[in-house]
């Protein structure tokens, strides 16, 4: 741990990443605490105030209807983050016991699983959540379950490859031999082993996850009014460009810093992870 | 003799490959009695290893491989096993040795999970304070000094002779009535070898352990085994008690392959005639000709 910490320190891009990441998170969890408008969240006017430019003490200035644009960025990040975590919560499992049966029992479950996968890749992501999202009712809940939809095969191949390599080294047949089930040696010996690879990559992939979201809400496919989220504050601001940029300024920043944070944070474990193999 | 712990009679394996069906064994017969150390000796692709698999049921899971003959093993016969007989017999009766003592353990895991994994297959039950005690009166077994640092080490960070000797500790904790040994420790160099080589035969002769020991590795061979095989291009050519047929080598490929071993008084390495055709000569039983 202490090692770890150490590789992550000595480079400068990773404390920025950690950094990142640690104040979106941060303001996430405590959105209730630090939004100097916490009410604005929800569907609240204030025409006296309505589509100022940052001032005091509306620092990122106000909406079209006189909501904070900082306070509702600071919920937007909560609800981005909690469709992230849920979204590779479900995609993870899924994917990863997909890969690792198909590349350690092989043969038809290999052929099956994998070409299934293949259809789903070969779809372009964007497309596919669309069309779930057309299909379905435009809720948080359905938007997660878009995103959960196309983003499960990309774990199913990452664990699929690591599981083909790990299959050939001399541990797997030593359990092979001393009797272990089929489940222990994927679940027990081969799973910990891939470990690293999906753990950087969900690191990685929270950024994405959040980019792809906001791309679904700024298509008006996401999360709807009045809950606040970057990808529609982003659209709805687009018309008001160039005169009021603060409402697309603002927003699109949000999405860049955490998309960046949890890139370079996922490039930095990368390092801390391989190094240790 | 008394009834052998594995008996081979006739086995044959093929694999169905895109060109039809390839032989890879022609008919292999051999015995290992109760106690005894026996070594399968030949070159690279001669067949020892497949041998080892199929007796460990491993191959017969393989869909393309054709397997016949018989196999019994302790008066049983593997062939009419299910897969889930075949795999609880494995880790407990019967284990396994690898070239590669370091490959062999699972890298994330410091070694005591890996030895409470081998020690619950025959008890359950096994608290981790209980497994912790015998792999550490195991691991004193195979003189390792300072047993329970070595448990609370990741493989990675052992040398490979205390890799091996872990290896070996494991393979023989569920007292095991056949322990396969394929080329221990080809991975080491000759000293730590030797070392190795050493402890596992003063175990296996306590604990009254059948040996596999499949090598190509004629020195090591003569130390180690009771009797010999000579395996070639999947058939065997020569068998008998390991002192004649070290002095008395008959069949022209023992012949050949005892003249191979590169000497450390010098006049070079000796060349070995590629295929010659009297490699292909009869099997030559000695235990027949000699009577006893």
């Amino acid at each position: 741990m202490r090692r770890t910490l150490s590789i992550l320190l000595s480079n400068p891009l990773s404390v920025i990443g950690l950094l990142l990441v640690g104040t979106v998170v941060f303001s996430a969890i405590f959105a209730d605490f630090i939004a100097p408008f916490p009410s604005h969240r929800g569907a609240v006017v204030d025409f006296s105030n309505f589509n100022q430019p940052p001032h005091w003490p509306n620092i990122f200035g106000t909406d079209l209807v006189g909501r904070d644009l900082f306070s509702r960025i600071l919920y937007a990040y909560r609800i981005s983050l909690m469709l992230g975590v849920v979204v590779l919560a479900i995609a993870v499992p899924i994917g990863v016991t997909v890969g690792l049966a198909a590349g350690y029992l092989g043969g038809w479950v290999d052929f099956v699983l994998m070409r299934l996968t293949d259809v789903f890749l070969s779809i372009p992501p964007l497309v596919l959540a669309m069309s779930v999202m057309g299909v379905l009712e435009p809720t948080l809940t359905n938007g997660m379950l878009a995103v959960t939809t196309m983003w499960w095969p990309w774990y199913a191949r990452l664990a699929y490859n690591v599981t083909r390599s790990e299959s050939q080294e001399g541990y797997v047949l030593a359990a092979e031999i001393i009797g272990a089930s089929r489940l222990h040696i994927m679940f027990r010996e081969i799973l910990p082993n891939c470990v690293p690879s999906i753990v950087t990559k969900m690191t990685l992939d929270l950024g994405f996850v959040i980019l792809i979201a906001s791309s679904l809400s700024f298509l008006g496919l996401g999360v709807q009014a009045p809950t606040p989220d970057l990808g529609s504050m982003v659209a709805e601001g687009g018309n008001y460009l160039p005169d009021s940029w603060w409402l697309t300024v603002f927003p699109s920043l949000a999405i860049l810093i955490a998309v960046f944070g949890f890139n370079l944070l996922g490039d930095a474990l990368r390092q801390v992870l391989g190094a240790d193999q | 003799m008394s009834d052998p712990i594995l008996s081979l009679r006739d086995l044959k394996l093929g694999f169905k490959t895109y060109e039809g069906l390839v032989e890879v064994l022609h008919g292999i017969s051999l015995r290992i009695g109760r106690g005894e150390k026996v070594a399968l000796v030949g070159e690279s692709g001669s067949g020892k290893s497949v041998t080892a698999r199929i007796i460990l049921g491993l191959l017969q899971e393989l869909k393309s491989a054709r397997i016949s003959g018989e196999i019994h093993f302790d008066g049983a016969d593997l062939e009419k096993l299910s897969r889930r007989e075949r795999q609880s017999l494995r880790g407990t009766r019967m284990s396994m040795i690898f070239q590669d003592p370091t490959s062999s353990l699972n890298p994330v895991f410091p070694i005591h999970v890996q030895f409470h994994e081998v020690l619950r297959r025959m008890d359950r039950n096994l608290t981790q304070r209980q497994g912790m005690q015998r792999a550490i009166s195991l691991l004193t077994d195979v003189s390792i000094p300072e047993p329970e640092r070595v448990l609370q080490a990741y493989a990675f960070q052992l040398s490979g002779g205390m890799n091996q000797r872990v290896m070996i500790a494991m393979a023989l904790a569920n007292e095991p009535s056949l322990l396969i040994a394929d080329e221990p420790g080809t991975a080491l160099d000759v000293t730590v070898q030797a070392q190795t080589l050493h402890l596992m035969r003063d175990l296996v002769v306590r604990k009254g352990t059948s040996v596999l020991f499949i090598s190509h590795n004629l020195g090591v061979v003569r130390e180690f085994a009771d009797r010999v095989y000579v395996i070639y291009k999947g058939r065997i050519v020569e068998h008998g008690p390991t002192d004649t047929l070290f002095s008395k080598p008959l069949h022209p490929y023992t012949k050949a392959l005892m003249a191979a071993v590169p000497r450390i008084t010098g006049g070079g390495i000796p060349d070995i005639a590629e295929n010659s055709e009297a490699f292909l000569d009869p099997m030559i039983d000695h235990e027949v000709e000699v009577p006893a």
